[in-house]
């Protein structure tokens, strides 16, 4: 079929059943301030003008310097790695440059075999059975989590999901936006003021029927939750079990698929700590992986090994049912793209470390967090809010304001931690503070000196 | 040309049925999984769940395509075929043993409305052209 361009008939019509007057009335919602208006003499006057390359790289290059080069402790979501320069030399090249899944995918196998490597990987990481070949970001996968829990769990049938406070408050932001308008409520739980995670004890007098408990792991604070314990709770209770995990941790920490007696249902977090650089926060990339049984309520590509006419391997994309072009409106999966490019990078990542350079990651961020809050709560005026253990993260309690301490920080260059005063005002002048590998002793000692500093002179 | 037992009563939407007192057993036809090609997943109803006349209470999934399957008649579903999960295939081989799900019926008289094997026999046949 050829494609032919709509006719100004074919438009005319199509506004006339929709009772809409012209194509501008369909932007209505923009404020005119923005819009611009295609009948004008000159309908993209509010764009500039052109630049040559040359002026565009200038430009660009400028505003990078901006950014400066700080010693960064901000994690909260987005975590500096040491990448290898081989990881993006390799990602880069022609044969794996591209954002999606190509269109006609079963024609790019090499594409297909390094998404199948991917979910291999992360399969090995949860322990779960399956993987899909990722979704946008830590935080819309763990919508779609919710969302196929709610599918997924006939026993319960409820629309409640049980959103624990130490989940990152920008990912349960995005839920909600994302789950609210099918009717899906998401149900706050409370966290132990004094160790900073969920207090078992508290869910034994929780009322009601959930779909699913969701179980940070770490959670926002880098504290380490119960998940043993919880993952029991939540089966007892009919409920799923969604893991939102910082894939990187699972290196050193226990598996998803070894809480409790059964397991946690399914794993969802953010890639970005495997081989992808924060670059302003993204691009990023949600993973997302399940048990065997739930495989048909799984959103996203799955990719799948095969054998051609002549027995030879091959790939190919699988459980196609699940998706929009085959089931339409009872489609379990309305994400037909992926993040391949991010995907590519995080696999060869991976593929470069290994297991055992995962687990050293993972074992010298804590050491260095260990060390780094050492050295500010010995700072008259600093303490840790939290009794727990934690990952690479923990927070502190200023006897200052927040916002004063980092702004002195940040003119000495130091990114000194996230403000948890908007989301955690209870914590009082708390901010989270991360460390990874790429920090060292001279790095430490520079942001506990510098702390030291305002203290002082205070 | 497909199978059409004569003792069983059929639907439009290509479903059989097999009535014994109030409890009707409730498969797909062998014109169905011919369309339909090779069974992989069957998705069956919980035990216990109410159905109306025409809700779609099963997907069929093939390498091809996913289908729903709609209640024939209302009721309440009593047993489903378990077996089917660890063999979808036995669909394919055998439609008419390999059934879905068993419903007690609300509401007998529905029956009535259904097609026997001649009339299904021939929307069959239009179909296939």
């Amino acid at each position: 079929m050829p494609f032919v361009p709509h006719t100004e008939e074919d438009i005319r019509s199509m506004l006339e059943a929709i009772g809409v007057d012209s194509i501008n009335d369909l932007f209505d919602e923009i404020p005119a301030a923005l819009r611009h208006d295609l009948n004008a003499e000159k309908p993209l006057a509010l764009v500039p003008e052109g630049l040559p390359e040359s002026e565009v790289a200038r430009l660009m290059h400028g505003r990078a310097s901006e950014d400066g080069s700080p010693l960064c402790f901000i994690g909260a979501g987005a975590y500096e790695h040491h990448i290898p320069a081989a990881v993006w030399e390799i990602t880069t090249r022609g044969e794996f440059y591209s954002a999606y899944t190509p269109y006609q995918a079963e024609a790019s196998q090499g594409t297909l075999q390094l998404l199948y490597e991917f979910q291999t990987m992360m399969a090995s990481l949860t322990g779960m059975d399956v993987s899909n070949g990722s979704l946008y970001d830590g935080a819309s996968s763990l919508a779609e989590a919710v969302l196929m829990a709610v599918r997924a769990n006939r026993k319960s049938k409820s629309k409640r999901i049980l959103m624990p406070r130490t989940v990152h408050p920008h990912y349960r932001k995005t839920t909600n936006t994302i789950v609210k308008n099918q009717g899906i409520t998401l149900e706050e739980l409370d966290y132990d003021r004094e160790t900073g995670h969920i207090n078992p004890e508290s869910l034994t007098d929780e009322p009601g029927d959930f779909a699913a408990l969701v179980i940070p792991y770490p959670n926002f604070f880098g504290v380490l939750e119960d998940v043993d314990v919880l993952t029991d709770w939540a089966h007892a209770h009919g409920a799923l079990v969604i893991a939102v995990v910082n894939p990187l941790a699972l290196g050193l920490l226990k598996s998803p698929a070894q809480w409790g007696a059964e397991g946690a249902d399914m794993v969802c977090g953010e890639g970005q700590p495997l081989g992808v650089p924060m670059a302003s926060g993204g691009p990023f990339y949600g993973l997302m992986c399940c048990k065997q049984a739930l495989v048909r309520q799984m959103p996203g590509r799955i990719v799948g090994r095969t054998v051609d006419l002549d027995g030879k391997p091959g790939y190919t994309l699988t459980l196609q049912a699940r998706e929009q072009h085959i089931r339409r409106s009872k489609a379990t999966s309305n994400i037909c793209t992926n993040q391949g490019l991010m995907v590519t990078a995080s696999t060869i990542h991976m593929a470069l470390m290994g297991a055992e350079g995962l687990k050293r990651v993972a074992a010298q961020s804590h050491a260095n967090k260990q060390d780094l809050v050492e050295k500010l709560t010995a700072i008259d005026g600093v303490q840790s809010a939290f009794n727990r253990p934690s990952f690479h993260e923990s927070v502190i309690q200023l006897e200052l304001p927040v916002t004063d301490v980092l702004s002195s920080l940040a003119a000495s260059n130091i990114l000194g931690g996230y403000s948890l005063v908007e989301d955690y005002p209870e914590l009082g002048n708390a901010i989270l503070v991360c460390a990874t590998e790429t920090k060292n002793t001279t790095d430490l000692d520079q942001y506990a000196e510098k702390l030291q500093r305002i203290f002082t002179t205070q | 040309m497909s199978n059409v037992p004569a003792e069983l009563k059929y639907t439009k939407s290509h479903e059989w049925v097999s009535v014994d007192g109030d409890v009707a057993t409730v498969g797909i036809t062998d014109h169905a999984q011919d369309l339909l090609g090779d069974m992989v997943f069957i998705e069956l109803p919980d035990v216990g769940t109410g159905f109306s006349k025409g809700d779609d209470c099963a997907v069929v999934e093939s390498v091809k395509a996913a289908s729903d399957v709609y209640s024939p008649l209302s009721g309440e579903v009593v047993e489903v075929n378990e077996d089917l999960a660890d063999s979808p295939e036995s669909v394919n081989s055998d439609s008419y043993a390999a059934w879905l799900f068993k419903i007690k019926l609300s509401d007998v008289s529905e029956l009535d409305e259904m097609m026997d094997a001649a009339t299904y026999s021939g929307i069959a046949a239009d179909d296939s052209h």
